[in-house]
């Protein structure tokens, strides 16, 4: 089968999705089958938070396949996560209809606030799900074109680039934050009320954001695996190691660089328009620079160029802060630096290479034995 | 050179070694900041020939190479490969692709793939993205793979981490990346530099078994390897021919004897 061949020696990614299928199978249940009163049902909020971890593992994903196997360090990304989440977000906008707060159909209730009286024309459409969801990977990828064409083409890489991604997501920032842009400027856009005509506050609508979120978390990760296995995966890590002897080669360098930059942005876009209905508001915030930096840190911290790496590394960093931001809220920041710092000393290939140590240790001590 | 001309027709981008020649340097000169790195250089190398090239450090050597694949343009001069393609008018992979493959001295491999996937990633054919995400390799490529492997003689390395070669297998792999990319020419550049007597030798067989399906131009400065390859030897000095001839004959040639002992 398709997926067997995909996931044939990579048995860090079999695990990690048999795993995930378990979760995704018992967590639901345990949620909407078993009474509140026993100790065994997993709260919604608890659905609801793993459900935005499952879309954090995708966004790391994402990154992990231009970072681990591209080589090109994206301090970006958030702003590709965010735009997707934008996008969700006017969609969700429009099914609140006249439910808002001054009752008007057509407006949402910012644009009333700043005395609007018709739609943007770049509103226009976000009423239809199946256009919002084009957008969710078009926005992204387009943005990631454009800038990718740009950059590529001219070779910036290494350091620069990093910091022309940094720059963008940052600019962006700044822009979304203005209100005359469109999109709720600081406040963002919230207070949804549903999602294809079901409730937002529904625990079924809530298992079925989780589930899709864990479903999309999977087609990512086969889809990035594909790609990875193929000649163009291949391609892909000779850029990495010796990008002037793969143009040597006869290579078009900068055409592999932007088809796999959009790719990947397509992919943190989808993640984005996920992980908004599940935490309910979208805004400025997301596109802080500090943002992209911490998704670099999770894929570090997983591995990089192992992409289960990624995904362990995005739940793993992620639990951690909601266990210590609950705890010692001031703390949190000062953590995440220093592991960041020993993670690079200790474990340059991080915690799917201190398995994939492990394997080969143990592989030789049976060896031995034998 | 003058007597075929007018009875061929000017056939772009076909290879055209009908008068021997596969390669044709004539009157080239080079200056670079007044420096002339190569003066008035005239050769001519023939199909299927295993020519060496030696000369003092900034003979022209390097710079010879350069302008035969493009990567830096004479400022008079003519080359030809074959009758009809005008090196001076081509870009370095318009170059690479009609047939001139070039070995820089530092091998670089690489180093995450498999030895066989280097061959792969390095073979001629579509390389567009689209096109890669789907290839797969067919049987003739697989029998080009596996034939290289056997020429480079590193078949039992096929799923060896290329990183993971000693430095002359690194040299050799390299060599099999520009072999399957079927050039009819090779500028091979000092392969034996850092190599042991052992590697040393199998490269000189290497490269013998080479010739006569292929051209090949070596750039060495180890005498004892020149010797124990060469039928033909040309010696640069400031960036004209010094000498040409057998081994034997250069290496007693008053003006070359004079130039890497005297002065």
């Amino acid at each position: 089968m398709l997926m067997s061949q995909i996931l044939k020696n990579d048995r860090g990614g079999q695990i990690m999705l048999a795993v995930l299928a378990a979760v995704l199978i018992v967590v639901p249940i345990l949620n909407l089958a078993v009474a509140d009163t026993s100790p065994l049902h997993v709260p919604t909020y608890l659905v609801t938070l793993m459900g935005k971890y499952l879309t954090y593992a995708l966004l790391a994903v994402a990154v992990d396949l231009v970072w681990g196997y591209l080589g090109i360090l994206s301090l970006g990304h958030g702003a590709f996560f965010a735009l997707g989440g934008y996008a969700m977000g006017m969609y969700l906008m429009r099914q609140i209809g006249d439910r808002g707060v001054y009752g008007n159909a057509e407006l949402p209730d910012f644009m009333v606030f700043l005395n609007w009286k018709e739609l943007p024309w770049f509103w226009q459409g976000f009423d239809m799900f199946w256009f919002a969801m084009l957008m969710v990977l078009f926005v992204p990828g387009l943005l990631a074109f454009v800038f990718g064409w740009l950059a590529f083409r001219s070779r910036v890489t290494g350091v620069y680039l990093s910091i022309m991604t940094q720059a963008m997501t940052y600019a962006l920032m700044w822009a979304f934050l203005r209100n005359e842009m469109g999109f709720g400027g600081n406040n963002g856009l919230t207070d949804f009320k549903d999602l294809l005509g079901f409730s937002l506050q529904s625990d079924y609508t809530r298992v079925a954001l989780f589930i899709g979120s864990g479903l999309a978390l999977a087609i990512g990760y086969l889809l990035c695996r594909y790609v990875i296995n193929s000649k163009l995966g291949r391609i892909t890590v000779a850029i990495r190691d010796a990008e002037s002897r793969t143009r040597f080669v006869g290579y078009k360098v900068e055409n592999y660089k932007v088809w796999i930059f959009t790719f990947s942005a397509m992919l943190a876009g989808v993640a984005g328009a996920l992980y908004v209905p599940q935490v309910g508001i979208i805004n400025p915030s997301e596109f802080s620079p500090l943002n992209s930096i911490e998704i670099v840190i999770w894929v570090a911290m997983g591995g990089r160029a192992t992409l289960y790496g990624a995904v362990l590394g995005a739940i793993l960093v992620n639990y951690a802060k909601t266990l210590f931001t609950g705890l010692m809220p001031e703390s949190w920041l000062f953590m995440l630096g220093a592991l960041f710092v020993l993670v690079t000393l200790y474990l340059p290939r991080g915690l799917a290479g201190v398995w994939a140590g492990l394997k080969i240790s143990f592989g030789r001590k049976r060896e031995v034995a034998a | 050179m003058s007597e075929g001309e007018g009875a061929h027709f000017y056939r772009e981008g076909a290879l055209d070694t009908s008068h021997k020649a596969i390669l044709y340097l004539e009157g080239l000169n080079v200056s670079f900041d007044g420096f002339k790195a190569i003066n008035d250089l005239n050769l001519y190398i023939d199909a299927g020939e295993l020519r060496c090239i030696i000369g003092p450090n900034g003979a022209g050597k390097t710079t010879m190479m350069d302008i035969i694949t493009g990567k830096t343009k004479p400022d008079s001069g003519k080359a030809f490969f074959g009758q009809t393609i005008d090196l001076l008018k081509l870009s370095e992979p318009e170059i690479a692709n009609a047939g001139i493959g070039r070995k820089f001295q530092k091998p670089t491999v690489f180093e995450s793939h498999s030895v066989a996937e280097n061959l792969e990633l390095a073979m001629k054919g579509d390389k567009r993205v689209w096109f890669s995400l789907r290839a797969k390799l067919n049987a003739e490529q697989q029998a080009l793979i596996d034939e290289t492997l056997q020429t480079i003689g590193l078949t039992e390395h096929y799923h060896k981490q290329a990183g993971a070669l000693s430095h002359g297998q690194k040299q050799w792999l390299e060599i099999g990346m520009l072999l399957v990319q079927k050039p009819y020419l090779l500028l091979v550049d000092e392969p034996v530099a850092g190599m042991t007597h052992q590697e040393m030798d199998r490269t000189a067989e290497l490269l013998k078994s080479l010739a006569g399906k292929h051209s090949v131009v070596v750039v060495e400065h180890d005498m004892e390897f020149v010797r124990s390859i060469a039928n033909k030897v040309t010696v640069l000095h400031q960036g004209s021919v010094l000498a040409e001839g057998s081994m034997d004959e250069v290496q007693q040639n008053p003006r070359v004897v004079e130039v890497y002992l005297g002065e």
